[in-house]
């Protein structure tokens, strides 16, 4: 198998090296997906009004629950727009990286094409998960961003280069889980064919991470920590924005992060020993 | 002799004889929705988990029980409760998605024989949102049914008189959601990326449907102004009136009857300008 890679890519002497390899894929295949949008200038400006209007009423509903001394779970105001910040900065990540890629699956096992996916000298679920990436999720990575940032200095936090590297630390955690939530959810496809809206479900249930963990009553707090891990998804990274992330949660979200990551894996390889290919 | 009796049997045959207008309708109406139950009963797994995603109330109640902002809103749990359940079951029987098929049959070229037939498309799309709904039905007792075993103390059974009144409102909210989602699929014929827009027209039916927040909780103007939509009469209303809540009824079904005219007038008068410029999809 490595052989056969090497031969394919033989021409470049640093091909052997398969880190090499991969990242020159990458680069040539979301050459091909950006190049490809260019083709449809007018869905950007849409975008762009969709992730502001989004912002807006995310606000308007965070808004309801403050006001005459009132406040979420023990958030006050700007600590709770850290929260929708990592929120909105995780929607444009999976516009932007998950639903092109991970919602092929389907449409792969459903027409048979899998099999060429996985005669690719190239592993399958690197492939299924990276291809593509799309421009829609951007506007709504900046707003994410931005409105962390400025949530973040209106709570009164001065931010030093330990806080900055934690909060990438738990994005990055965070953003991973988010990537195995997503591929467990899809993977499901290889014996269910026809779940399209499998993953709109998950983003359902997904859309509690606009609040901080603490504003659930305590049952659905234990769900969306033990068993769909929201608060590791926004509260543990608007925690760490915040400063005030201890060392124990900082290694629980890495630890669950890997976990998360191995168990898509051992899911992704356990499906395909039960993949027979369209029409057999 | 008997030639003649034969073919004259067969010129009065169903086929052949002209049907009653209304007998006709029934008979094509009776056609379509077993056909398109048919097709949608194959679908019934996805149907499960499309209800599924309509879980947003929930979510929502669980953060609005926690919070003091439900008791200053002058409703208590069991209000709360009775709310969020009544705007889950009502989107249920709501939810229209003219605009993704419409789409696909324009890109696909599937339209152009739909256009041959002596039927407007948009009825084939109504059957199929009927027999859809009727699959979801046990669906959504089955998870009312849920919602009630883990809260027991929410459970009511609404007066008959609202649960008429439930039923209508929810019949005219679906009429007007698929009104709406046929007035955007009639863009179809001006551009070919009509997916954006339905988009961009989710989010005004999250936020200001009352799906996330009972518009009692917003700010006066802001509530007048999310009342000069339609968005309110598609869920608030209607789950107003079945959670036992306080609504003023005749205002919201004349809302309803004003918004329904104005947009079929519309609708129709788009379709008209619209499939005269339809030259198929490639032309």
């Amino acid at each position: 198998m490595a052989d056969r890679g090497q031969a394919l890519w033989s021409d470049g002497s640093l091909m052997g090296n398969p880190l090499v390899r991969y990242l020159l894929t990458l680069r040539r295949l979301w050459g091909t997906s950006l190049a490809m949008q260019f083709e449809y200038q007018a869905n950007l400006v849409l975008e762009v009004v969709a992730a502001v209007a989004n912002l807006l009423g995310s606000l308007l509903l965070l808004s309801l629950f403050y006001g005459q001394g009132r406040a979420l779970g023990g958030w006050s105001w700007p600590q709770a727009l850290v929260v929708l910040g990592v929120y909105t900065l995780l929607e444009g990540i999976t516009s932007t990286w998950l639903r092109p890629n991970l919602s092929t699956i389907v449409g792969h096992v459903q027409q048979g094409t899998l099999d060429f996916v996985l005669l690719k000298p190239i592993d399958s679920q690197f492939w299924l998960s990276t291809t593509k990436v799309s421009l829609m999720g951007l506007p709504e990575i900046a707003t994410g961003l931005g409105l962390m940032v400025w949530a973040a200095a209106r709570a009164g936090i001065k931010t030093t280069p330990w806080l900055l590297i934690q909060t990438l630390l738990m994005l990055v955690a965070s953003g991973l889980l988010l990537y195995s939530l997503w591929f467990l959810v899809s993977t499901t496809s290889i014996w269910f064919v026809k779940t399209w809206n499998a993953t709109e479900v998950l983003r359902a249930a997904l859309s509690s991470g606009r609040y901080p963990i603490s504003a659930f009553p305590t049952a659905v707090r234990r769900f969306f920590t033990m068993v769909l891990p929201v608060a590791f998804l926004t509260t543990v990274p608007a925690e760490a924005m915040l400063g005030r992330l201890t060392l124990p949660w900082l290694l629980l979200s890495l630890v669950v992060a890997c976990l998360g990551l191995a168990l898509s894996r051992a899911f992704w390889q356990f499906a395909l020993r039960s993949y027979t290919s369209a029409s057999s | 002799m008997r030639n003649t009796a034969f073919s004259s049997r067969a010129l009065r045959s169903p086929k052949v004889s002209p049907l009653h207008p209304l007998q006709h309708g029934w008979r094509v109406s009776r056609a379509l929705f077993a056909s398109q139950y048919a097709l949608m009963l194959e679908y019934r797994a996805e149907i499960l988990l499309w209800a599924l995603a309509g879980m947003v109330p929930f979510i929502m109640l669980a953060v609005w029980i926690q919070s003091p902002a439900g008791a200053a809103l002058g409703m208590g749990p069991t209000q709360l409760a009775r709310y969020f359940l009544a705007a889950f079951v009502v989107r249920q029987f709501t939810v229209a998605w003219v605009m993704t098929v419409f789409e696909e049959d324009a890109l696909q070229g599937r339209l152009s024989p739909m256009l041959l037939q002596p039927l407007h498309p948009f009825w084939r799309y109504l059957a199929s949102h009927f027999a859809e709904q009727a699959i979801r039905l046990p669906f959504v007792v089955l998870i009312a049914s849920l919602f009630f075993l883990v809260l027991p103390w929410a459970f009511w059974v609404p007066t008959p008189q609202r649960a008429l009144l439930t039923l209508a409102a929810t019949f005219l909210a679906f009429v007007l959601n698929f009104l709406i989602q046929c007035t955007m699929a009639c863009m179809c014929f001006w551009s070919d990326r009509v997916n954006a827009l339905e988009r961009l027209i989710y989010i005004p039916m999250l936020f200001l449907s009352g799906t996330a927040a009972p518009l009692e909780a917003f700010p006066p103007a802001l509530r007048r102004l999310a009342e000069a939509t339609p968005f309110p009469l598609l869920v608030h209303f209607p789950a107003q009136l079945l959670s036992g809540g306080e609504v003023q009824i005749a205002a919201g079904f004349t809302a309803l009857a004003i918004w329904i005219a104005g947009l079929f007038l519309l609708m129709t008068l788009l379709w008209r300008i619209g499939v005269k410029r339809y030259g198929a999809m490639g032309a």
